[in-house]
């Protein structure tokens, strides 16, 4: 029993600041501190007079959905791999594309840094950021992949190119459904993850600021955190919906390859 | 003969798919790694690089006391947010892991990771805004009436940026400890009591052995990347509690000394692997044959 009641004071701490955002959002007052102060929409109304930040959000978007292509092309060549026959030095490969996710971000962000700018001597722009958040999203990608592949029965797309089926026709039209809700989930991870990232893109952003890089900007100025807040309120509401619709199709992908969930998505 | 040929045909597949993401990984990761070795071996005056090959990065970052003493003090509260994660984790995995019902676990693990997820960078900021001086925290503290005066250790400084990054890689901990609590066989728990020993022993005996390899999991996933953060010394640690990493990101961006940065890192990213191998070695004999 003592046990239930730390997990629920362990969840009030995790939630905390989440559940502080939309408080602040809501505040009328320039202050981000109790007592309150009463309601507006004035932050939120605000958003929609920036100009920056509407450029922000264009690129973060950009940036967000073509990493969260890659890295799912990428993740579902290893994890389609990782299903197949194994060869000598499988486990050391799988590794090293693991690795980004123990990896400290700043060490990916300046080693890309220092390519781009010193070596190639090339400018930074939002393809810096795509490649780098390509990178990392990519053990994420293999990890929810893995899930949705593993016990999938090879024999029925053998059965496909048994029966005339070519080898790519087989995996578009057997496989390729039945991991189709991991493929969802996959997208929407990675596409969440680039969303808010803000080490490497810190390092990595050219003329443009994603939006994470504009919040960062905004917190220096007391006078901006109420619509930073208001911002951040949106953005919490986004990604919950996001996760939450990911989560759903990662069972589902679950349920279709016959698995018994084992809940989370690492 | 055959079927000695289908396997080679497989594997070479198996091959040509991982070699995609794998060539990446190393046009992107294993490249850019090497030329922040090389780097650290240069110098660099303003915006000219000088390839001859130097210690003097390594001399200076090493000699330095403002560079030791964040080193230092960076792998202090890394670990120190290690412990308190990994110490605060463990009764979460466990009460998920075996006091709740088959059904009830993905909920709360879906619930544990949901924050995770979200802004990092505006939950940093908000707890600036919860431990401030008129923070969240002291505010409603006050007006309980269990203090006179705000508390002021638990903003700008090192406590503050172990609260913050032990909220922000609770995650990372919790999963691999419940993912090894979840493969521990029920029965050798009976076992275990049916033999006399206590619900105390059991657990000191039977249950935390075989859960160590996620406690080292756990451990490794949260004191590597934590070195890296910026974020959270620069919002909440005060001067007191800037990090490693902040000086990295000022050799980079402000100072245009990237040598130094790299020669930095590395020596950050050597003493973080030295530790963690080190922890692995003294837990060897807990963690089996399957390493992993």
């Amino acid at each position: 029993m003592s046990l239930r009641l730390y997990a629920i004071a362990y969840l009030v701490f995790l939630y905390a600041p989440i559940l502080l955002l939309p408080v602040f959002a809501f505040n009328d007052g320039t202050i981000i501190a109790f007592p309150l102060q009463g309601f507006t929409t004035e932050w939120f109304g605000e958003l929609g007079r920036t100009a920056a930040l509407h450029d922000a959000v264009q690129a973060s978007l950009f940036i967000a959905v073509l990493s969260a292509i890659l890295a799912t092309c990428l993740g579902l060549c290893a994890a389609r791999a990782g299903t197949m026959a194994s060869f000598p030095g499988k486990r050391g490969v799988m590794g090293f594309i693991m690795l980004p996710l123990v990896l400290p971000e700043i060490i990916v962000a300046v080693s890309l840094l220092v390519v781009v700018v010193q070596v190639l001597d090339l400018g930074l722009s939002n393809w810096t950021i795509i490649l780098a958040h390509t990178l990392i999203c990519t053990p994420f990608c293999i990890a929810i992949l893995n899930g949705a592949f593993a016990n999938l029965d090879p024999s029925m797309e053998e059965a496909a190119i048994d029966l005339g089926e070519t080898r790519w026709g087989a995996f578009r039209l057997i496989t390729l459904p039945l991991v189709t809700p991991g493929i969802v989930s996959s997208l929407l991870i990675s596409f969440t993850i680039s969303l808010d990232e803000f080490i490497i893109a810190f390092f990595l952003s050219g003329n443009t600021p994603t939006m994470p890089v504009y919040i960062w900007g905004l917190l220096r100025f007391p006078e901006k955190l109420p619509v930073v807040m208001a911002l951040g309120t949106i953005l919490v509401a986004l990604s919950i919906l996001l996760l939450t619709i990911a989560e759903f199709y990662r069972r589902r992908g679950l349920a279709r390859a016959g698995l018994r969930d084992t809940g989370g998505f690492l | 003969m055959a079927q000695r040929f289908g396997v080679t045909r497989e594997v070479r597949r198996s091959v040509a798919l991982i070699s995609v993401p794998f060539l990446y990984a190393i046009l992107l990761l294993a490249l850019p790694l090497g030329a922040i070795v090389l780097f650290s071996f240069w110098t660099q005056d303003f915006l000219t690089i000088d390839t001859s090959f130097t210690l003097a990065n390594y001399r200076e970052a090493l000699t330095q006391p403002i560079y030791t003493q964040l080193i230092l003090r960076s792998l202090a509260i890394s670990a120190t947010v290690t412990v308190a994660t990994v110490v605060l984790a463990f009764p979460i995995a466990y009460f998920v892991s075996f006091h709740l019902p088959p059904h009830r676990k993905s909920l709360w693990l879906f619930l544990i990771t949901i924050p995770f997820w979200t802004s990092y960078l505006i939950r940093v900021f908000l707890w600036k805004v919860i431990l401030g001086y008129n923070g969240v925290l002291n505010t409603s503290l006050t007006g309980l009436g269990l203090i006179d005066e705000p508390l002021t250790f638990i903003l700008y400084n090192a406590n503050a940026v172990v609260i913050t990054l032990a909220h922000a890689f609770a995650p990372f901990a919790i999963l691999p400890i419940f993912v090894a609590l979840e493969k521990i066989d029920r029965s050798l728990l009976e076992a275990s009591r049916d033999l006399g020993e206590s619900r105390s022993t059991t657990f000191f005996r039977v249950t935390l052995p075989l859960a160590m390899p996620g406690v080292v999991a756990a451990v490794l996933i949260v004191f590597i990347p934590t070195i890296g953060d910026y974020v959270t010394p620069r919002l909440v640690g005060g001067p007191d509690g800037l990090m490693i990493a902040n000086m990295i990101q000022t050799q980079f961006l402000r100072l245009n000394n990237a040598p130094l940065g790299a020669a930095l890192a590395l020596i950050a990213m050597v003493c973080v692997t030295v530790i963690a191998l080190g922890f692995v070695w003294l837990n060897r004999r807990w963690l089996g044959g399957d390493g992993k």
